[in-house]
């Protein structure tokens, strides 16, 4: 069955009959990014204006692919449950060259973990689910559809002049956050490009509705029978939905080939059969870049308005998410009366994380689909050697997933504690007697005491756990007992094998401050 | 561990030849597809970035 887009209803906005007084913050984009922000602030309290030119959830399934990190970012946010829930769990990803595997990776080789690797859930229903919960806060998200930003002003505040279909008007803001997209409009306005690259290659990409068995993998294919030299994906979505991704070389001309009469028998080559129906159709260049900085004043760009990738890493909606998080807690206390220098931070940090992301999908980029010359010779070696050589194997690079970096970060560290836990890092979820240990963090800053008592510093929620064989894993390795500070958004700020009151209270205190 | 540039080969002339007879009766195309996947196979048994990168450099500089 076809997705039913159902259009949200506009209401004439109050600023159309008298000023609005200025709010703290508007977000541009009603997309999962902005949705997830305006919930993110709610949660804290703050209240949002979302404005969307738009009035239907995403057209097409677009991203696709959920981490485990977004999905514990999505259920802090209340809708965590529905998308797992709803979505194909996957772990393992195949690499075939021509017809045989040459590669396969499993992205969560161990259990103990809330969340999976990934679910595959089409982009209309995270939103769909993400404006329902928008929506259980009705004092403080005011969701505008059919409100398009056409002008923007910044002088100490931030001035949007709005269309609607009943007119334009006004609306003041403390923040301004562009969530509105790989096109961002506000990025446009502001004159402001992206720095980086884009790739002469173009994809096909199509959502199939069809009736089959493929199991709940990740399949890419270079050079396949079907599709002779150039390369394909496959990956499965619920509802019986398939995405498939071909290459179709640059000199491809992409309004001919998002025709159904192009479209239609490639991808009957692809799967084997005629029994389909062709649901959506898109064609893409890939693109790696962003903008020098996030932060321009009052206004902050947030996902794919300040930065993109090429898809295969799944690091665009998952990155977004990512932003989000860095940036919420922050914004929340600035609109709380904090000094807005702490943006800065989000800024340093969501830089190094595009960064990490923009370096993975162009290397990605590189090998699938390489430059005349040495890339190209080196990739075809790689791919010949991969069938009988294991060495060549994780050379074959079809896509590295997203996987949340480690920021940057100048906070107490213990080098003899594990190294995926050290600050900067998200917190690795653990199995409690009770639940899960992701469950107990963020919203406030809080230390963990792992196998000690918690030493008390005033204004500081503390967890004392006794340790289990994941905590000893993941937290202590071969140290009896350790105290971890961990931020609002679930970052761990610091450690120690054992520390003083006051050296806690200091390092709790520059979890505000304007770097990292 | 730094990068060997004294000679290192216990017969030169011997492994010369040998590196020539692996590439005998191909196209040039075929000869340089050799190449990049004897290049790949020698990278991952030296296994040391620090030595691979000195390697690039003295390819780079000479020639």
């Amino acid at each position: 069955m076809p997705y039913d887009y159902r259009p949200f209803p506009y209401t004439p906005p109050p600023g159309l009959t008298a000023p609005e007084p200025r709010h703290k913050v508007v977000i541009v984009g009603a997309g999962p990014i902005g949705l997830a922000l305006a919930i993110d602030l709610a949660q804290y309290g703050v209240a949002s204006v979302v404005l969307d030119d738009n009035n239907v959830v995403s057209v097409g399934s677009r991203a696709i692919c959920w981490s485990k990190r977004s999905l514990e970012i999505l259920d802090r946010l209340g809708v965590g449950a529905k998308c797992v829930d709803k979505g194909v769990i996957w772990k393992v990803g195949r690499t075939l060259h021509r017809n045989a595997e040459v590669w396969n990776f499993d992205l969560q080789p161990e259990p103990g973990h809330k969340m999976p690797a990934f679910v595959n859930l089409q982009q209309y229903y995270v939103e769909e689910y993400l404006v329902a919960r928008a929506m259980e806060f009705p004092d403080h998200i005011s969701l505008r559809w059919k409100n398009k930003v056409t002008a923007l002003e910044q002088s100490g505040h931030v001035t949007l002049t709005v269309e609607t279909p009943d007119g334009p008007y006004t609306l003041g803001a403390d923040h301004v956050v562009a969530c509105d997209g790989a096109r961002s409009d506000i990025r446009g306005m502001m004159g402001l490009d992206f720095d980086g690259e884009l790739f002469e290659e173009r994809f096909l990409i199509a959502d199939i509705e069809m009736q089959g068995d493929y199991p709940s993998e990740r399949r890419f294919w270079f050079q396949p029978d079907f599709h002779p030299g150039q390369s394909a994906l496959l990956h499965k979505q619920p509802d019986n939905i398939y995405r498939i991704d071909l290459q179709l070389g640059w000199d491809a001309d992409p309004e001919a080939e998002r025709q159904p009469d192009h479209v239609i028998p490639r991808i009957e080559k692809a799967v084997g059969h005629k029994h389909f129906r062709l649901d959506w159709v898109s064609v893409y260049t890939f693109q790696c870049r962003r903008l020098a900085r996030f932060v321009h004043g009052g206004v902050i760009f947030c996902g794919d308005s300040a930065h993109i990738v090429s898809p295969f890493g799944a690091r665009g909606g998952n990155g977004g998410l990512q932003d989000v998080d860095a940036l919420g807690w922050r914004l929340a206390a600035v609109a709380g009366g904090h000094d807005p220098a702490i943006l800065n931070a989000y800024d340093v940090e969501r830089q190094h994380g595009a960064d990490e992301n923009l370096l993975n999908s162009s290397r990605t980029t590189r090998f699938m689909s390489p430059a005349p010359g040495a890339e190209r010779l080196f990739r075809d070696a790689v791919l010949a050697l991969a069938a009988k050589a294991p060495f060549a194997r994780p050379l074959v690079n079809s896509g590295r997933l997203s996987a949340p970096c480690t920021y940057p970060s100048t906070g107490a560290d213990e080098p003899q504690l594990p190294t995926p836990s050290r600050p900067g890092s998200v917190a690795p979820d653990a199995p409690l007697p009770q639940g899960w240990l992701i469950d107990q963090l963020g919203r406030d800053p809080i230390l963990l005491a792992i196998g000690q008592p918690a030493p008390k510093v005033a204004g500081l929620k503390t967890l004392e756990l006794a340790p289990t064989p994941q905590l000893q894993t993941r937290y202590l390795g071969s140290a009896p007992s350790a105290l971890y500070l961990i931020r609002p958004d679930q970052i761990i700020a610091a450690r120690w094998l054992s520390a003083t009151p006051a050296v806690i209270s200091e390092a709790a205190k520059s979890i505000w401050k304007d770097r990292t | 561990m730094s990068l060997v540039t004294t000679p290192n080969l216990k017969a030169p002339d011997t492994a010369y030849a040998a590196l020539l007879a692996a590439h005998k009766g191909m196209t040039e195309p075929e000869s340089q597809a050799l190449n990049a996947r004897l290049v790949l196979i020698l990278m991952n048994h030296i296994g040391d970035d620090a030595v691979l990168a000195e390697a690039f450099d003295l390819a780079r500089s000479t020639g």
